[in-house]
């Protein structure tokens, strides 16, 4: 396993932190125009971070290979974000600026983000719009033809620009043309049904990788002066999440066993309304827009196992808890809040539904005070939606909904230039640990992403090149064929095992144990005794489970195959993560750590730091660094929503 | 370089005629001057009900500037070969472009002539042809002599035979078919992409076919009915 | 409720292909028709039989990834709906259900019902785009879109490229597609500059790869799950035929259509970067 820098550096620039970005721009070197042709790049993904990254660095004028393993570079999981996207444009003149956007998305994130990647972030979110828009982006305009926005997650500023209810799909469309764009000029050779399943190190410089064509079976390696892992999240550990079936987190596990930390994987986020299980072949969950909570209230009864029709409870046996518990923020406190107290209610035995898993998000009142128009205008495609999925008129019965796992903060460790503790090797996205801290706010990653890609790792990426000087690799170079031999071998061995468990049901599996103890709250033995069983499913996993077909063509169940097995050891060091954090934060939640009225509490003197872990081999106690993360502009303060 | 990646490019005129959409325009232009001239030739036709005098004058005027005559048979000619010719190359698409048929299919949204333009138009040439000998040259005439000139009394004893009138009446209705989804559907050929105009040109194509077919198929009926001898 | 599942088998676009009976029992109404898939697949696995391959991703009825003909309808009997989203409780106990894949020279097939729709890339690389480079973009407010405008062009763009249009389309045409970016792109005055020429690339790389002509017929807008309007084809016309007549660029550069997936390398781990 590769070696790893000792002291983590994250190379932020000095100054103050309005001209840190500016300051760092200028001290960059530059490639020669002449010469990017020369230097191929390695970007695997076309999400929003990876698609904006390989149109822009082909339109530098670099070599680009893009990698994805859908069909279709437009299908990234990006494609289904809904909500929409931030920017500080301050359109509306009601008191946004870079620094407010700068000052919610720390605070948002419980005060473990690193503050000079937040304010960039903020400062680039303007350029986002206009890029887009300039793309053909359709958002959502006045009448009088400008630009308009919506408030989101709470925020006190309407500064989310959107497009109808699929902002994600337009804005990766946009993304997506200008990546076919290079590829029609020739600047960037993309690979569909391609999946990366190893990285290749050689000098302790990221100079490859190892795909498997997902038609032919065929395992190839591609070499370049630099990789870019744009590979999105891994809320699919969780088996049922509202992230796309192929999510997955292979591409940044295996550079993660070649020597790049994982920081923060214990940080995920729970979004608090999405449509309940219904049954346990249930492959996915759908999330519903948090607009709903606007002007839904959510309830239970307040009797124990009350299995009435919503109808038949009069308002006297209901119990609208947030209403109660949080009377200033009442149904619309932020989502980790929301998503937990549901827990505590279906906890209790109050939960509704058959499976008891589910609260009701009611819209009785809404429909009384604005009529049915209004709510028909405002959410009319959403309950359509959830009629389509569960057959019940939501303008008649109350919604049925729960929390479900909706992102990933945590991710590989990356430097203020996004590059990892491999040299080389760059992280963007949803897949590096995130400017989101501890909680992600609303429509703050469509916006990460695509200011990773089309604004910061294109000139990160060329300083590298400037000053590193990858030279020439030869093709024989013994890192490569075992980095071959390493995915060759997995193949082999997940065909050869020929049990008698499917792949889908060890996954399922190790998603109800990661979401019962690794989810909404967690507890220091709770996350032991989720450690033990995850190690024993992945002893039996790598004796038991049967993967039909064979390695020489199309074969779903051996890329679920591959997946799992990374999930598994991904999965064990969240819980490792999780139990060494004795706080709790945003996302993560540590019930020994709570306010007297139950609220996180975090521990500013011990805990203020990300922690970056470093693998150490199969089986192996993973090594644990800190990153300190000091807060010279916004100051940590207990959140409250009371 | 690895295959996946879209291929080499090559570099070629667009030629129109080539291109579905340009054919789609000729067979549109050409489909306009058709359907004009069924529609004014309709008119012409049912002068048979103002009686001999009438009818032979319009025939007889039409002969009076050859030159014109000509003229349009011309446009006629190269319409209907310019419309053949760009149905069949659609046609030749068609068949290429789905090797493999489905085993079962199921229409949710398309009329039936929409879906037989390619029936209709051909048995529509046979129909011309044969009726250019009918009418015009006299060549095929069952059920009396053909006299030069007398156009009502070509028609009347022309469409007394029953199965000659069977198949214009058949004929014409297959014409309408091909008017009621043509005549839309050459505006959207040509572009015209308002979204509140579509509905009212699928109406008015409707109207206008049943206008025609109703026209033509008077003249045999009353004819076979004797209110025309 | 019970299912009969007539699925098309086939393992590559050479092997010869065949319909396999499945029954399903224990079908959950609520099931969607993939989920239906996974409950079989999983009985296959356990019996050590191939499982179905199918494409899918979302599984909420925007990427695109899914899609199949069910009773010889793209996407199956509901309107408006991509087979992740379509749920079981549409279909009669007992109904035996024929699902086949899309049928098109241009969607070559991989296996079973899973299709290669690169050319609907390729006809996107060949000019669906506006030409802005990162950067170069003015202010978002610089310039006005009436509402209107915008909405017309939301309604084009929802495109979620399934393919279903072709799938269902006598003539197997592109055009519902084609016509649905060349319209977003063409209502906004973003995309004006390059509306002739875009039409015109756009329309030669359609025909470049072997889809049929669109004679107006319309099945394609029936089965859309986004219900892409049928004015988006005539809009490429429009615009296709005012960029030849204007003949602006009449040398246009389409991309070689193949359908070839190895990456060609003889030994079975290719150590070459090119
Ligand atoms: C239902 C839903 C709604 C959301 N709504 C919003 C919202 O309203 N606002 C907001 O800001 N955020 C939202 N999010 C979050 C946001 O969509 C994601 O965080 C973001 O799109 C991630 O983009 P990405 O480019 O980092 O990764 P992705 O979009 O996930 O792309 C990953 C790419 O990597 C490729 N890839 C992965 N692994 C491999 C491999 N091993 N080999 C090759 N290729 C690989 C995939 O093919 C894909 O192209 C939402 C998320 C969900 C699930
Ligand atoms: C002679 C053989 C004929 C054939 C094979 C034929 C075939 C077709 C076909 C395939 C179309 C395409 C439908 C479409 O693209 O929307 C069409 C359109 C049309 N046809 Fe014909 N047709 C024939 C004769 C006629 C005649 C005699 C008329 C006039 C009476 C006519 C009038 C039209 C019109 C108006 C259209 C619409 C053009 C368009 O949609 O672009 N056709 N025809
Ligand atoms: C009941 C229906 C019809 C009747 C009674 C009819 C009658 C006639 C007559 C009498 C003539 C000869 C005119 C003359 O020589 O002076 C004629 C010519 C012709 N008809 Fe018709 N017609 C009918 C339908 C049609 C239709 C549907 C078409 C085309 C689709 C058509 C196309 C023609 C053409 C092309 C000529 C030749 C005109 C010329 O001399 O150049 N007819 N028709
Ligand atoms: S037009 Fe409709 S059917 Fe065709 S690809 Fe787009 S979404 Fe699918
Ligand atoms: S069905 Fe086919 S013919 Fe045209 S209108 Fe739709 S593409
Ligand atoms: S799986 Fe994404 S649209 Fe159906």
């Amino acid at each position: 396993m590769g070696e790893v820098a000792m002291e983590l550096d994250a190379k932020i620039p000095s100054g103050p932190i309005q001209d840190k970005w500016d300051k760092a721009r200028f001290d960059m070197k530059l490639v020669n125009p002449a010469n990017k042709r020369r230097h191929t790049l390695i970007v695997v993904g076309s999400g929003l971070a990876g698609a904006s990254a390989a149109a822009t660095l082909g339109e530098l004028g670099y070599h680009v290979k893009c990698f994805c393993f859908q069909d279709s570079p437009r299908r990234a999981h990006s494609i289904a974000a809904q909500g929409g996207i931030n920017a500080a444009k301050n359109y509306q003149n009601d008191g946004d600026s870079i620094y407010r956007l700068f000052y919610d998305t720390v605070k948002g994130g419980d005060f473990r983000a690193r503050e000079a990647n937040v304010y960039r972030l903020a400062q680039i979110s303007v350029e986002i719009i206009d890029q887009c828009v300039a793309q053909g982006v359709p958002f959502a305009r006045e009448y009088g033809g400008t630009l308009t926005n919506r408030s989101f997650g709470g925020a006190q500023v309407s500064r989310t620009f959107y497009a109808r209810g699929q902002t994600g799909q337009q804005l990766l469309l946009g993304a997506y043309q200008a990546l076919e764009r290079q590829v029609h000029a020739g600047t960037v050779e993309m690979y569909p049904r391609t999946e990366m399943l190893d990285l290749i190190v050689i000098g302790g410089k990221a100079r490859g990788i190892v795909t498997r064509n997902l038609v032919t079976g065929e395992i190839n390696t591609y070499l370049g002066d630099a990789v870019i892992l744009g590979t999105g999240g891994y809320g699919n550990v969780f088996f049922l999440s509202t992230n796309a079936k192929g999510s997955n987190a292979t591409a940044c596990w295996r550079a993660h066993k070649r020597g790049a930390l994982f920081a923060n994987p214990c940080f995920t986020q729970i979004h608090p309304t999405c449509i309940p299980v219904s049954g346990d072949y249930q492959s996915k969950l759908t999330l519903m827009s948090e607009s709903l909570r606007n002007d839904g209230r959510i309830w239970v009864p307040l009797k124990k196992g009350d299995k009435r029709p919503a109808g038949q409870i009069h308002e006297a046996e209901r119990d609208y808890y947030l209403e109660r518990r949080y009377p200033s923020f009442g149904n619309l406190v932020p989502r980790d809040v929301a998503s937990r107290n549901a827990k505590y209610v279906c906890d209790e035995g109050r939960g509704v539904g058959e499976t008891g898993l589910g609260v009701y998000l009611d819209f009785a009142d809404a429909i009384r005070r604005l009529g049915r128009k209004a709510i028909e205008e405002r959410y009319g495609n959403l309950f359509d939606m959830y009629q389509r999925i569960t057959d019940e008129d939501p303008y008649n019965v109350p919604m049925r909904i729960y929390p479900a796992i909706h992102y990933t903060m945590g991710g590989l460790w990356v430097d203020y230039n996004l590059m990892s503790t491999i040299p080389g090797l760059f992280v963007i996205g949803e897949a590096n640990f995130s400017d989101h801290g501890a909680n992600r706010l609303g429509a703050s990653a469509l916006m990460q992403g695509l200011s990773d890609g089309y604004f910061i790792v294109p000139y990160t990426v060329g300083s590298y090149l400037a000053t590193s000087k990858p030279g020439q690799i030869d093709a024989s170079d013994p890192e490569i064929r075992n980095a071959v031999a390493c995915v060759e071998q997995t193949i082999q061995k997940l065909l050869s095992i020929n049990g008698r468990r499917t792949v889908d049901s060890f996954h399922r599996q190790l998603g109800k144990i990661v979401w019962d103890y690794c989810g909404m709250s967690r507890t220091a033995e709770g996350l032991e005794t989720a450690i033990d069983q995850i190690r024993a499913l992945r002893e039996e996993y790598w004796q038991n489970v049967k993967v039909a077909g064979s390695a020489d063509d199309l074969n779903q169940s051996l890329e679920k195959a591959n997946r799992v097995a990374d999930f598994f050891e991904l999965a064990e060091l969240m819980c490792i993560d999780a139990r060494e954090r004795n706080e709790s934060c945003g996302g993560h939640f540590r019930e020994e750590y709570q306010t007297e009225e139950g609220e996180a509490q975090r521990d500013d003197e011990n805990y203020s730091y990300a922690a970056a872990w470093a693998y150490r081999g199969y089986g192996n106690y993973p090594e644990l660094f800190k990153e300190p993360l000091d807060f010279e502009y916004v100051l940590p303060s207990q959140r409250s929503y009371k | 370089m690895a295959t996946t990646v879209i291929g080499t490019r090559e570099i070629r005129p667009v030629r129109f005629w080539d291109s579905t959409n340009g054919q789609k325009a000729v067979m549109a232009v050409s489909g306009v001057i058709l359907l004009l001239f069924v529609f004014f030739h309709m008119l012409g036709n049912l002068q048979i009900f103002e009686g001999p005098e009438q009818l032979n004058y319009y025939g007889a005027a039409l002969r009076r500037f050859p030159e014109a005559l000509w003229a349009v048979r011309a446009i006629l000619l190269i319409a209907v070969v310019l419309h053949i010719w760009s149905s069949v190359k659609l046609a030749v698409r068609k068949t290429s472009a789905r090797p493999a048929g489905y085993a079962r299919r199921k229409n949710v949204n398309s009329s039936y002539a929409s879906r037989t333009m390619y029936w209709s138009g051909p048995i529509l040439l046979a129909f011309i042809i044969f009726h250019l000998l009918h009418l015009t040259t006299g060549t095929v005439h069952p059920g009396g002599r053909f006299i030069e000139g007398d156009v009502y009394h070509n028609m009347v004893s022309g469409f007394q035979v029953w199965y000659v009138s069977a198949w214009y009446i058949f004929s014409m209705i297959l014409l309408g078919l091909h008017l009621r989804h043509g005549a839309w559907s050459l505006f959207q050929s040509l572009g015209m992409n308002h979204p509140r105009h579509t509905p009212i040109l699928k109406k008015a194509a409707m109207v206008f076919a049943i206008v025609v077919v109703a026209g033509y198929i008077s003249i045999p009926v009353s004819i076979l009915a004797g209110w025309v001898k | 409720m019970r299912v009969t599942l007539k699925v098309w088998r086939q393992r590559s676009r050479t092997a010869p292909g065949k319909f396999v009976d499945y029954p399903v029992e224990n079908v959950n109404p609520d099931m969607s028709m993939l989920e239906c898939l996974d409950v079989l697949n999983e009985e296959l696995v356990e019996r050590g039989e191939e499982p179905v391959a199918f494409e899918h991703d979302c599984r909420e009825g925007i990427c695109g990834s899914c899609g199949f003909m069910i009773n010889g309808v793209a996407h199956g009997p509901q309107r408006a709906t991509t087979v992740c989203q379509l749920t079981m409780r549409h279909f009669k106990d007992g109904e035996t259900l024929t699902l086949e894949p899309w049928r098109a020279r241009a969607f070559p097939l991989i296996k079973d019902l899973v299709v290669d729709r690169r050319s609907f890339d390729r006809i996107i690389a060949s000019g669906g785009y506006v030409s802005v480079s990162t950067g170069s973009a003015p202010d978002g407010n610089a310039i006005l879109v009436p509402k209107e405008t915008a909405d017309r062009a939301m309604d084009a763009a929802a495109c979620i490229g399934c393919g279903a249009c072709v799938a269902a389309c006598p003539n197997a045409s592109a055009a519902l597609f084609t016509g649905a970016k060349i319209a977003h792109l063409g209502i906004l005055p973003q995309g004006k500059p390059e509306q002739d020429r875009r039409a015109i690339r756009m329309v030669a790389q359609m025909n470049a790869e072997g889809f049929g002509g669109c004679t107006n017929i319309g099945e394609c807008t029936g089965v859309c799950p986004k219900e892409i309007p049928l004015e988006v084809i005539a809009a490429m016309n429009h615009d296709y035929l005012r960029g030849s007549w204007r003949a602006r660029d009449n040398v246009v550069t389409t991309i070689r259509p193949f359908t070839e997936w190895s990456t060609g390398s003889k030994l079975k781990t290719d150590l070459s970067s090119d």
